[in-house]
């Protein structure tokens, strides 16, 4: 199981209540930071056109699909606003030693 | 409650309505033989993609089993009769209703010159499969206007190898919705991959394959396509007597002159209190599904008033444009400079109210801002220029304030 998880980046390297993307093994991801410093990561690709969701605009904690503001939870992986209906698939976090690590598939 | 029109409009506004918590029946009407599907590709993937096309069937559309939504496609409506509140549809019968809402989208506006049938026009999912076939490698296309379909029809023409002359009667590209420095970059990029551009022409005549200018001078291609522009589709609006003045007129809760009945999309000229006190048509996908929504709330009952800030985009290789609100109504500009290739700029009224941004560049370095843009533009604030224009200052920081 350990060498699963994926040291993805430091704590610092994503700005609170924003997104950074991250590519493992050829698949993107996006990682998340909310006000409250809390660290979580979906699908680098939105569900519906496959652009960057690391180029969208956090707001609390919803995504926005950059190119036609699909909006997606980044907790749960949800759909919240067409034209983006499939939900994202969401990967555990884990916070060690000032590092953020994913739970990859 | 009935829908006519089953575009991205009536789409939204059906799922709307459930959800606002209508519990009747809901029926959609619309002519096309499709449900409601996403018409953004038409001029751009659905052209140069390799893999044979597909109707790409709306996020709502895939709802309306669940939801209880009725869709009644290859229907026409022959007649609205506001006093009895039926429909009359041209296969005979009629279907009453409590409220009604027309979202029945525009039309390509054709040239008034001899020969107009002969050029293409794009509007449809089987327009852009007969364009498929005649823009491929090696043709000439004889484009006929720079607005958004006539660029995006000449950057997938390119894309698919062919040649490309586009004739414009103004003297320069997207006059209607783009800032002048912004359109001209663009047209440098047409330009740079090769398009032949004829500016401030009148055309005198249209033929299978060619245009005729008004100076007699001839222009042979394989195909003419034309985009100049779209006309609201009001005839069933104006037989049923409603209030027309480009487009079906409505007050800002999108009703119009008859109480029952609403209308929204590209067929309707709305009152967008922000903005204007005259009615005001708006031709966007975003404005099509957020007023379609807005009806539907409002036919069930929601009373709300129009607070939508339209946005656009348009690609052309790979050069990513976004509009949002009315940057016309501006009268200082001030800019953003993003990245080498990205510049964003903001535009301000009198009173320092941020009324509109036009971006063009890369889609990964604009579309945060111009989101953050567009918010601003909603709460009619008065942002510090000197901040708009700090690029290592986070824009979102603004919303806070």
């Amino acid at each position: 199981m350990e060498e699963r998880w994926i040291d993805a980046c430091a704590l610092d390297d994503i700005e609170e209540e924003d997104v950074i993307g991250f590519e493992h093994g050829g698949q993107a991801y996006a990682l998340y930071r909310t006000l409250d410093d809390r660290y979580f990561c979906t699908d680098g690709l939105c569900t519906h056109e496959k652009v960057h969701l690391c180029d969208g605009l956090v707001m609390d904690t919803i995504i926005e699909c950059p190119k036609h503001n699909g909006r997606f939870d980044f907790t749960s992986g949800k759909a919240k606003g067409a034209p983006a209906c499939i939900d994202l698939k969401t990967y555990e976090t884990e916070i060690r030693d000032g590092r953020v690590f994913i739970k990859a598939d | 409650m009935i829908i006519i029109g089953s575009g991205e409009a009536g789409g939204c506004a059906a799922v709307a309505l459930r959800e606002a918590g209508w519990a009747g029946p809901i029926t959609l009407f619309g002519e096309e033989r499709h449900g409601p599907y996403e018409r953004p590709p038409l001029s751009k993937e659905l052209l140069t993609d390799t893999e044979p096309p597909r109707t790409r069937t709306s996020a709502e559309a895939k709802r309306f089993a669940e939801l209880g939504v009725i869709l009644r496609p290859n229907t026409r409506v022959a007649e609205i009769s506001p006093e009895r509140k039926l429909i009359r549809l041209q296969s005979g019968g009629s279907v009453p209703y409590e409220n009604l809402l027309l979202a029945t989208g525009a039309r390509a506006r054709l040239l008034k010159v001899p020969g107009s049938e002969y050029a293409l026009t794009l509007r449809s999912f089987e327009d852009a499969w007969a364009l498929r076939h005649l823009l491929g490698a090696g043709g000439h296309a004889i484009i006929v206007g720079g607005g958004f379909i006539g660029l995006e029809l000449a950057a997938s023409a390119v894309k698919l190898g062919g040649r490309v002359t586009l004739l414009e009667s103004r003297e320069r590209l997207l006059a209607r919705a783009v800032p002048s420095a912004l359109a001209e970059r663009i047209r440098l990029e047409h330009a740079r991959r090769g398009v032949l551009f004829h500016f401030g022409t009148a055309l005198s005549r249209i033929e299978r394959r060619a245009v005729i200018l008004d100076n007699g001078e001839r222009i042979s291609g394989d195909v003419v396509v034309c985009g100049v522009g779209a006309e609201p589709e009001t005839a069933l609006a104006r037989k049923a007597g409603l209030r027309i003045d480009n487009g079906i007129v409505t007050d800002d809760r999108l009703r119009t002159s008859d109480p029952s009945i609403y209308a929204c999309g590209d067929c309707a000229a709305s009152i967008h209190p922000q903005f204007s006190d005259k009615p005001m048509r708006f031709e966007s996908w975003q404005v099509a599904r957020e007023q379609g929504a807005l009806a539907g709330r409002n036919m069930a009952g929601a009373d709300e008033r129009q607070s939508i800030v339209p946005w656009f985009w348009s690609e052309q290789y790979d050069l990513h444009l976004q509009i949002a609100g009315l940057p016309d109504l501006g009268e200082t500009m001030v800019e953003r400079i993003l990245t080498d290739e990205t510049q964003l700029q903001f535009h301000l009224d009198h009173g320092g109210r941020l009324v509109g941004a036009a971006a063009l560049g890369k889609l990964s370095d604009l579309a945060r801002d111009m989101r953050v843009a567009q918010m601003l533009i909603a709460r009619n604030a008065t942002p510090d220029p000197a901040a708009l224009a700090a690029t290592g200052r986070r824009l979102k920081t603004l919303l806070a304030a």
